[in-house]
């Protein structure tokens, strides 16, 4: 037995050394030095080193201004600015996507940057990017990678197959394209692999360049949800890759982007649509010889146009340092800097300096095609609209994945996206 | 009634438990094949189950991406203390609600089920703030308390079980030996306890490693967080995700819960079912 309180004694004192040190930070110090939190979502290892050099090079510059780097992640985001928010304790500077500020913005969480953010920046991000983070007029967020939708092919099987190649002068029109899925399919081969686990943005985004908008504001503000005949070109042409022509991959019809990258290694699928920033899947996981290239997506009547949300920074309403914060990022999203970040991440910069800087225009790695795209990128459909994230898990997720497997016809899509959407809408709307 | 089974259904009952651990193990022996396959196995059509280039570069990559060290060292220390805090608690409480059984024990005991149903998302929030009031958020501190209220209810659920399975006959042995109630309490039930309160603090020691979410809510700076939120910065957007050293990261993440339970799960058992039968 005293053998038993000896090694609970030594067991308390052990705990209590641990746990030394435990306190938690203070904010700003007693040297007088402004200390402000940025929290980043940057995930792989060259965009994390980029930004913590960045961070690294402020604090060597700014000697009254700390940052201090916060790691977080896409995974939990939200959930955890939440109720960082509602405690009070929210990073000054928060790293996020445009999709999902609308919550924070319309709760008071996040500062409106309208008379914070310097001209230079202002002036350098176009009116498209800035829409994305503008909610009732206040700006909540400053846009500043973004990522097309492309269609990354297998060179090869392309080459063989003599289809016209397309370029972003010269893109596939949306009936080119289901032909050529056709023309690549045989031989145990699909055209194309559609990877919907999420299928409502992708259907969305790439529905505007057939003049597909879904959502639209009446005269009193009151947004409702109709179907005209753009909106049906997108889930139409897929739909009927999957059934009728079997030129797109059932199977693929639930995975996500990067489970779709083994069966275009494999020369399963000749051509896969996803984001930009896969190319570095591609170049990592590919076996030796594997030939790729950039494609832009198909083309309707508004040309190459598609939905995209950028990442965004943004400051905390409760933040004191809003000024110094703001300065954080206009350093962070300097010309140069917006490059080094673009390139970290293997996305486009919002900047229109940025954007124009030779290296991101180069025919290696498709970086050139992704910037021929980034005129025609417009902001994510509906990502303002008030409900739209219940629309989007009750009525849209499930009719689009039931549509795109065949389960149900166009008209059934149509009475549910639209019919069973508005009543949902209506419910935010009162 | 015979218990006995006849060979066919005693080979079917076997069959169907092969196949049930199957299910059980197959995502843990497809996380090890991924932590040791290098990147173009990962992205390959036919996967394999045996890596064919063993690669040890995962795990190189992922202690070199992320602070997996101080944050396994975070982990333990706030999965040791609520397990030490948890038992120190539940203990006497456990025994007062075993041996003295009365309306009050009945009522705690319902109180403890029913605690068990809150879902966390609900409480986070309130406890956001009052640790915040506390000063505690952002410490190793707060985040033990939540652990040790987390595991509390289940921890001395389990202890009760264990109490009861003393005989209380040994206790009015010893008193009528001429035992004080602390000599008796001392003596004769705490090392009948003992391996039920290891693994009482054992149970509250893996809930808290594998932890979530609190984790991530209270903890504000890299330097404090634990292994579980660590994992996540290895995920990227839209499902994207670094996976070589995720899986490399999580298996190793996984070893001290897997073989603290393989130590535990019999003293686990037992805690459950004492004085489900009557002798």
């Amino acid at each position: 037995m005293r053998a038993l309180a000896r090694t609970a004694a030594a067991a308390a004192t052990a705990l209590a050394l641990l746990l030394t040190g435990c306190a938690g930070d203070g904010e700003d110090g007693a040297d007088g030095k402004i200390r402000i939190r940025f929290q980043s979502l940057a995930w792989q290892k060259e965009s994390v080193d980029i930004n913590k050099q960045l961070v690294k090079e402020w604090n060597a510059s700014h000697p009254g201004v700390e940052v201090q780097y916060v790691q977080g992640s896409w995974d939990s985001v939200h959930d955890q600015l939440l109720t960082s928010f509602e405690g009070g304790e929210a990073p000054d500077v928060i790293h996020d996507a445009s999709d999902d500020l609308a919550d924070f913005a319309y709760g008071g969480y996040l500062a409106d940057l309208r008379t914070l953010l310097p001209d230079r920046l202002t002036g350098d991000i176009p009116a498209q990017s800035w829409q994305t983070a503008t909610f009732d007029g206040g700006v909540y967020g400053v846009p500043f990678l973004q990522e097309p939708r492309v269609l990354i092919a297998n060179t090869k099987i392309l080459k063989e197959s003599g289809v016209r190649i397309p370029t972003p002068g010269k893109p596939w029109s949306w009936p080119e394209f289901r032909q050529v899925t056709k023309e690549l399919t045989g031989k145990g081969r699909y055209g194309i692999a559609w990877p919907l686990k999420e299928p409502v943005s992708v259907t969305l985004n790439l529905g505007l360049s057939a003049g597909g908008q879904l959502f639209h504001r009446g005269a009193d503000g009151k947004v409702t949800v109709e179907m005209g005949e753009g909106d049906h070109v997108v889930p139409g042409t897929i739909h009927d890759q999957v059934n009728t022509d079997h030129s797109a991959a059932r199977t693929a019809l639930g995975m996500g982007g990067g489970d779709t990258l083994p069966g275009l290694f494999g020369g399963k699928y000749a051509m896969v649509p996803l984001g930009f920033s896969y190319r570095q899947q591609v170049v990592e996981q590919a076996p030796k010889g594997f030939e790729w290239t950039v494609l832009p997506a198909p083309a309707g009547s508004e040309g190459l146009a598609q939905g995209v949300s950028p990442q965004t920074l943004s400051v905390a309403e409760d933040s004191p340092h809003k000024k110094e914060a703001v300065a954080f990022i206009d350093f962070l999203l300097r010309p140069a800097n917006m490059v080094r970040l673009a390139k970290g991440d293997w996305m486009l910069p919002t900047g229109t300096a940025a954007l124009a800087d030779p290296s991101l225009h180069t025919a290696d790695l498709g970086w050139a095609t992704g910037a021929a795209l980034a005129t025609a990128l417009r902001p994510a459909p509906a990502q303002s609209v008030r409900g739209y994230p219940e629309w989007k898990d009750k009525v849209a997720t499930p009719a689009l994945q039931e549509y795109y497997s065949g389960a149900i016809d166009a008209d059934e899509l149509r009475k549910r996206l639209v019919e069973d959407g508005n009543r949902v809408l209506a419910r935010y709307q009162r | 009634m015979s218990l006995r089974t006849s060979r066919p259904v005693r080979a079917g009952q076997y069959l169907a438990l092969l196949c049930y651990l199957v299910f059980l193990a197959f995502p843990f022996l497809w996380l090890i094949s991924t932590a040791f396959k290098p990147a173009p196995e990962l992205g390959s059509l036919h996967p394999t189950w045996i890596p064919e280039n063993p690669t040890l570069d995962n795990f190189r990559q992922a202690f070199d991406e992320q602070p997996l060290l101080r944050a396994a060292a975070n982990s333990l220390i706030a999965a040791l203390s609520a397990g030490v805090i948890a038992v120190l608690i539940a203990t006497p409480m456990a025994y007062v609600m075993a041996r003295h059984r009365s309306r009050l024990s009945t009522a705690a005991t319902g109180w403890v089920v029913v605690s068990q149903a809150f879902p966390f998302v609900l409480l986070i929030i309130p406890l956001f703030l009052v640790l915040k009031n506390l000063h505690l958020i952002n410490t190793l501190w707060g985040l033990i308390m939540v652990y040790v209220v987390w595991a509390l209810p289940f921890a001395l659920w389990m202890l009760v079980g264990y109490v009861r399975a003393v005989p209380p006959e040994l206790e009015e042995a010893a008193a009528v030996d001429g035992a004080g109630r602390l000599r008796t309490l001392v003596s004769v039930t705490a090392p009948l306890l003992a391996p039920g309160i290891v693994a009482t603090a054992l149970f509250a020691f893996i809930t808290a490693w594998n932890e979530f979410f609190f984790a991530l809510v209270l903890l504000k700076t890299p330097e404090k967080q634990t292994l579980p939120v660590v994992l996540t910065h290895f995920l990227g957007a839209e499902g994207a995700s670094d996976l070589g050293p995720l899986a490399a990261a999580a298996f190793l993440a996984t070893l001290p819960s897997l073989v603290l339970f393989a130590v535990i799960q019999r003293r686990i058992t037992g805690g459950m079912l004492a004085g489900a039968v009557k002798s």
